[in-house]
């Protein structure tokens, strides 16, 4: 019965490596939702970055095209309309018989390229189709182009602006030409080559950016200049001619052949030509990716950093949620055990109460039993008799000791906590004693200081102790002896009694063994077994006893107690 | 001839008792209640009371500090089967001369009475000089 108080074989029910894998779980699901919902933002930034950076860049480029085409167009349309416009001077100011005349035509010519610039040959032509006049480089005077299809077409709409076609020293030129009705009816042409270097050049002039093309086509498909990704003049070029509203700038962006194009065209007014500016982008995805490196990186590096700290962080939080939860298990476990402990003890000293009773009347039946044998001088078999009724008695005796470590054990599992003024307690328990005292002349002392602290402790098992301590010293002094109890504080959470008598002494043989169970049985009260309880009570409470002893001089024994105990 | 009285709620214990007291030549009357017994010191001197603690009605407390508020002098044996030493300091605290606990030896319990006597005896003494030199100083003898 002994054994059973002490706390020290607590076992956490569960295995914990049982609960491992919930840990795990928890641990995995922490990261996970930890993680989404830090990435989740940090990639929607960058989605809507990437989003945003296309849609500028889109913008960006459809601006520069929709530029290039608006001002290449104004420009084109005014050199065209700028020629048109003085060969329409010329051919309504100057009569035909005027302009008939070769070395006039040829003033005319050289004034022209000196005021406008690219003019090659011009050329008259009388209703018939007849060149009648012609200055220029080519012999062309009398050639007939009645048959021709621009021929027919000047007739009908009164002017005509040509294809680009490979004219003198093999370079590209075009033809502008207008119908003049004369005031006698009769009508003539007036047709102009032009050098389409004029035409070049303000497309040289454009300075565009690599990967972009700008160039003019016919309505064939025809490449009317040069055209850096299809080819030189006269080339055709490998997709349809754009058909559309004739006004209108159409930019429209597709795929070639793994390239990303944006293309515009628009129509030079008046002319045959489409001006064409296509612009190759790099892919979508690349272009952000290389704009955007710093970004990135700074995603890259930023969830790295996230991933790191919320795997860190869960680890850390599973590690102390387990460490919590095996404690409060353990604290669980700790305060059942005692309440279990306390309903035992609670439950034991019940029993032992409950039989210290009847065994009082047994025991003072069979002593009454003893006194009348005592009291009859012949009664037969009268030794047979009283030693019946002394074995009685020692068993109730027997008993008795029984209940009263059940009653010693019943306190220790049952222990409350409360305040306690140590002098009082003391001074209590000398009180308790003091008949013997008195009988026995023993004189007691206290020194305690008045200033001193209450502790925390348990205040029967705390009178219990001392009162051990005490009855262990009354045995020790003989009649006429002293016992001075002294009381100091050690440190701030420490409290020292000390029991010192002047009594007989220990040997230095026995100091060792004198809290061995059953070393000594005289003068306990209650639990029969001495100083061995006394030290079980003392650690219980989580102090300690010293001992000091030297025969014939006495014996002090120092009992250390907490201020504050946290069982 | 010491005179005692026994409080017991038990009949057995309690009628055995001071059948075995009055076989020592004790003077043992009983009262199975603490009201009983605070009836009885009224009407005659006791030199102990042997008092019980777990008793219905009253327990053994209350009837202490009854018993004592009524004559201090009295010398009360507290004898019970809930030997606990909070208990014995507590009865003790109250006044009780002595404790002790079930299942007692007889001759444990005549030696404590015994000394009750002598206890009472001197009180007495200390009493009767008391009362004595009050008398002389009053009347200025």
């Amino acid at each position: 019965m002994e054994e059973l108080h002490t706390h020290d074989s607590i076992h956490i029910e569960g295995d914990p490596s049982q609960a491992l894998p919930r840990y795990r779980r928890l641990r995995r699901i922490s990261v996970i939702a930890t993680s989404l919902v830090a990435l989740i933002p940090l990639f929607i930034l960058v989605m809507i970055n990437y989003y945003q950076d296309q849609e500028s860049y889109h913008a960006e480029t459809r601006y520069t095209i929709a530029r290039i085409l608006s001002n290449n167009k104004r420009t084109l349309e005014f050199v065209v309309a700028e020629r048109r416009a003085a060969l329409s001077l010329i051919i309504t100011q100057h009569p035909y018989r005027v302009l008939g005349e070769t070395d006039r035509l040829k003033t005319v010519l050289k004034d022209l390229n000196s005021s406008f610039g690219g003019f090659v040959d011009l050329g008259l032509i009388d209703s018939l189709g007849n060149q009648t006049v012609y200055v220029g480089p080519y012999d062309l005077r009398g050639k007939n182009y009645k048959d021709q299809a621009w021929f027919n077409e000047v007739m009908v709409r009164g002017e005509y602006v040509s294809d680009v076609f490979m004219g003198h020293r093999n370079l590209p030129h075009f033809v502008i030409a207008f119908r003049h009705e004369s005031i006698d009816g009769d009508f003539f042409i007036l047709r102009a080559t032009i050098d389409m270097e004029m035409i070049n050049r303000i497309f040289y002039a454009l300075d565009l950016d690599p990967g972009t093309d700008a160039f003019l086509i016919n309505q064939q498909g025809i490449l009317q200049t040069n055209s850096m990704t299809y080819g030189s003049v006269l080339g055709k070029i490998n997709f349809e001619a754009p058909r559309g509203l004739r006004q209108r700038e159409v930019i429209g962006e597709y795929e070639e052949q793994g390239k990303w194009l944006t293309t515009g065209y628009t129509y030079i007014e008046n002319t045959p030509f489409i001006l064409m500016v296509i612009k190759q982008r790099e892919k979508p995805f690349m272009h952000w990716f290389y704009r955007r490196t710093g970004l990135l990186w700074f995603l890259v590096v930023s969830s790295a950093l996230i991933i790191a700290v919320v795997i860190y962080g869960a680890g850390h939080t599973i590690k102390r949620l387990r460490e919590l939860d095996k404690r409060r298990a353990r604290i669980f476990h700790n305060i059942e055990y005692t309440n279990k402990m306390a309903t035992i003890g609670r439950m034991a000293a019940g029993v032992a109460h409950e039989i210290n009773n009847p065994l009082a009347i047994i025991n003072e039946k069979a002593g009454l039993l003893n006194d009348m044998a005592n009291r009859i001088p012949d009664l037969p078999q009268k030794d047979k008799f009283m030693g019946l009724a002394d074995s009685i008695t020692k068993s109730v005796e027997r008993c008795s000791r029984v209940t009263h470590r059940l009653l010693g054990f019943a306190r220790r599992m049952d222990s409350r906590k409360e305040t306690i003024d140590l002098k009082e307690l003391l001074e209590e328990v000398v009180g308790f004693q003091k008949t013997e005292l008195v009988h026995r002349d023993i004189n007691v002392s206290f020194n305690i200081p008045p200033d001193l602290k209450p502790i925390e402790c348990d205040r029967g098992q705390l009178q219990q102790v001392f009162l051990n301590i005490i009855n262990n010293a009354f045995t020790a002094v003989d009649v006429g002896g002293r016992i001075d109890i002294a009381v100091e504080e050690s440190g701030d959470d420490m409290v020292k009694v000390t029991f010192t008598d002047n009594g007989t002494g220990i040997p230095e043989k026995d100091l060792k063994n004198i809290f061995e169970p059953f070393y000594s049985t005289k003068g306990e009260f209650g639990t029969g077994l001495g100083l061995s309880i006394t030290r079980d009570i003392i650690q219980k409470l989580e102090g300690r006893i010293d001992v000091q002893s030297k025969v014939g001089t006495g014996t002090s024994f120092t009992v250390s107690l907490p201020r504050r105990a946290k069982y | 001839m010491a005179k005692v009285l026994l409080v017991d709620d038990e009949k057995d214990f309690r009628e055995i008792l001071a059948e075995r007291m009055m076989g020592r030549g004790l003077d043992a009357d009983t009262a199975e209640s603490g009201f009983k017994a605070l009836e009885m010191i009224e009407s005659k001197s006791y030199d102990a009371i042997i008092l019980d603690l777990a008793m219905p009605e009253m327990d053994g407390m209350e009837t202490l500090k009854r018993l004592l508020a009524k004559q201090p002098h009295l010398q009360v044996i507290v004898l019970t089967g809930q030997a606990t030493v909070q208990k014995g300091v507590e009865a003790v605290k109250l006044g009780a001369a002595d404790f002790l606990e079930k299942p007692a030896e007889i001759e444990s319990l005549m030696a404590k009475i015994e000394e009750a006597q002598a206890r009472k005896l001197a009180l007495f003494e200390q009493d009767l000089d008391k009362k004595i030199s009050d008398i002389t100083r009053k009347k200025g003898w």
